[in-house]
């Protein structure tokens, strides 16, 4: 219960700023200045933004099948927020640390796909009704490389523990019940004789640990753009050329819900991809010799400093990738339709079996 | 005539995909500089090339030029209600009524003999197309452009705007004042008659 309180406070503050940050680096990006006026800097605008919705009337079309209308913004956050209950926070905090944590989050996370088809019939409105099917074909399709490049990961790491996977990526391995005597090698391989068990650091992070990783995590970082609906891929919102999408019909408070389990997505999406290909929790520099900046910038597991090291480079890590998320908005123009479905089936899908098959002979040099 | 290469290959999509972060990124680096609010005539009103191009409105603006047409001003102390200006106006949005003065009075800060008291001296700016041509038949250069712009208003009755320095008690006693000396020259002139015809 309790941690579902601290996710759920962590989540909305996170979202708050993500929303701020959005508009303030869209403003910088186009010369412009984003939000000045509410607190320094408009900084308080996303906070009286969601103030406002929440005093907005709420509307039910008349015309709209009542239930599935009004359940669908609740399942696809309970969907969005239900990933979160397997993201390690810490070297010690997880809020529920099950061992197939990675499967169940592609699992919950597919529920969202009803969600959205849920919201856009309910609504009985043709518009909705397009957006929503736009947003399932498209989300649908990228689950397939994004679920091949994680597949990747997990065999290169032999786990579906995300804490495992966590611990596996850095100069602590061998505190984690099972690994206590596994070895990292240099780009996973023992023949070149550079151990780095004890260097950790960003030379065992997966995307060193196995480079051929870095494909996977570029494949998985282009599918979770797809999935969160972002640009260039948000065919289903086309801020420009539609209404809204799917949510078109839905104002107050469940806007609320569907704007903030968006926003959550992108923060899940970018979680999943620090943890299992850029080291998680674990601080990017290494121990080098005597110089033992590893384990300074660790902390002690099961004290504070290490519950506050480990999110810090969490967070740090999300924001780079958030950060990025938000700048590709404002960089690449909106692929079409059909060349959205090109690169999921022609290009990605494909080169992701080829990571697969790499993966696991690189594993087999591995052990 | 030039022919655009058509060019592709996974390369080029790379580097030019980078070319494009670059961009955006570069933009969001400079976006520390900002444009000031320069006069037109100032060396560095074309020399901001980046930046942040927004001013923030009500705070900052760029002035505006010294012969620019904007909000009407009378100065009604020096205006000698000779309705000029109401007579050149192309769209008839100054409206105003006079009433003559029994006594001179006072000269205008031109030097100009005043008879003429203004009860209504009324400027529709709403109606106003700002063409400029009563500021300059105005014989007194009393009526001017000020270089306010934004006054904006909720109701559209406020866009008039009451120039007259009279109380409608003080103009009503103006009136009165005239139309007992016009009585009272009316008398004197059939007096006279009267004696003339006598005599
Ligand atoms: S500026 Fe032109 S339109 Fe406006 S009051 Fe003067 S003469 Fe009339
Ligand atoms: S032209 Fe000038 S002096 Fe004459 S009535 Fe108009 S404002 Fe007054």
């Amino acid at each position: 219960m309790l941690a579902f309180v601290l996710t759920l406070v962590l989540l909305l503050s996170i979202v708050i700023v993500l929303a701020y940050v959005e508009r303030k680096v869209a403003a910088f990006m186009q010369d412009r200045m984003g939000p000045t006026e509410a607190g320094p800097y408009g900084s308080l605008q996303s906070v009286l933004d969601v103030l406002k919705l929440l005093q907005k009337e709420d509307i039910v079309p008349a015309a709209a099948d009542k239930n599935l209308f009004k359940l669908a913004p609740i399942l696809i956050f309970a969907a969005v927020f239900a990933g979160f209950a397997v993201i390690p926070f810490t070297p010690d905090l997880v809020p529920a640390g099950i061992g197939i944590g990675v499967f169940y989050l592609l699992a919950i996370i597919s529920l969202d796909v009803i969600g959205l088809l849920m919201a856009g019939w309910g609504s009985n409105n043709k518009y909705a009704m397009l957006g929503a099917m736009r947003s399932v074909a498209q989300i649908v399709s990228y689950e397939i490389p994004a679920g091949l490049a994680i597949l990747a990961a997990v065999m290169v790491c032999q786990s579906l523990d995300f804490q495992e996977i966590s611990y596996q990526q850095g100069a602590l391995m061998n505190r984690f019940p099972g690994l206590e005597f596994e070895m990292n090698w240099l780009f996973g391989i023992e023949a070149l004789g550079i151990n780095t068990t004890t260097i950790g650091g960003i030379t065992t992070w997966n995307i060193f640990r196995a480079p051929i990783l870095l494909v996977a995590f570029v494949i998985y970082f282009i599918a979770s753009l797809a999935e969160s609906n972002r640009a260039p891929f948000d065919i289903p919102e086309a801020e420009s050329e539609l209404v809204a999408g799917f949510h078109v019909e839905y104002s107050g408070f469940r806007f609320a819900i569907l704007f903030l389990a968006e926003y959550s997505m992108m923060v899940l999406v970018s979680l999943v991809a620090v943890i299992l290909f850029l080291g998680s929790w674990n601080t990017p520099l290494p121990n080098v010799g005597p110089v033992s900046l590893a384990y300074w910038t660790t902390g002690t597991i099961g004290e504070l400093s290490g519950i506050l090291w480990g999110g810090f480079w969490l967070l740090s890590k999300t924001f780079v990738l958030l950060f990025l998320q938000l700048q590709l908005r404002w960089t690449y123009p909106r692929l079409r339709v059909d060349q959205l479905m090109h690169l999921c089936w022609k290009v990605l899908t494909p080169i992701a079996l080829a990571v697969i098959l790499i993966a696991g002979i690189w594993r087999l040099l591995m052990i | 005539m030039n022919k655009v290469k058509h060019r592709s290959g996974f390369w080029f999509a790379v580097t030019s995909l980078v070319s494009g972060l670059r961009l955006t990124w570069q933009h969001f680096v400079r976006a520390k500089n900002r444009r000031t609010p320069e006069y037109v005539t100032d060396k560095n009103y074309f020399n901001q090339p980046d930046g942040l191009v927004t001013l923030t409105y009500p705070y900052e603006a760029i002035p505006v030029p010294d012969n620019g047409r904007y909000r009407l001003h009378n100065e009604i102390d020096d205006c000698i209600v000779c309705d000029l200006c109401a007579k050149i106006c192309p769209v008839n949005c100054i409206t105003i009524e006079s009433v003559k003065a029994t006594e001179e009075i006072g000269l205008t800060s031109d030097g100009t003999k005043k008879r003429l008291y203004a009860p209504v001296f009324d400027i529709d700016m709403a109606k106003c197309c700002y063409c400029g041509l009563c500021t300059t038949v105005c014989p007194t250069d009393c009526l001017t452009m000020t270089p306010v712009y934004d006054f904006a208003e909720v109701d559209i009755k406020n866009m008039i705007y009451h120039f007259t320095d009279l109380s409608p008690e003080q103009a009503e006693e103006k009136k009165q004042l005239l139309a007992k000396q016009q009585e009272e020259m009316a008398a004197a002139k059939a007096a006279a008659l009267a004696a003339r015809k006598q005599g």
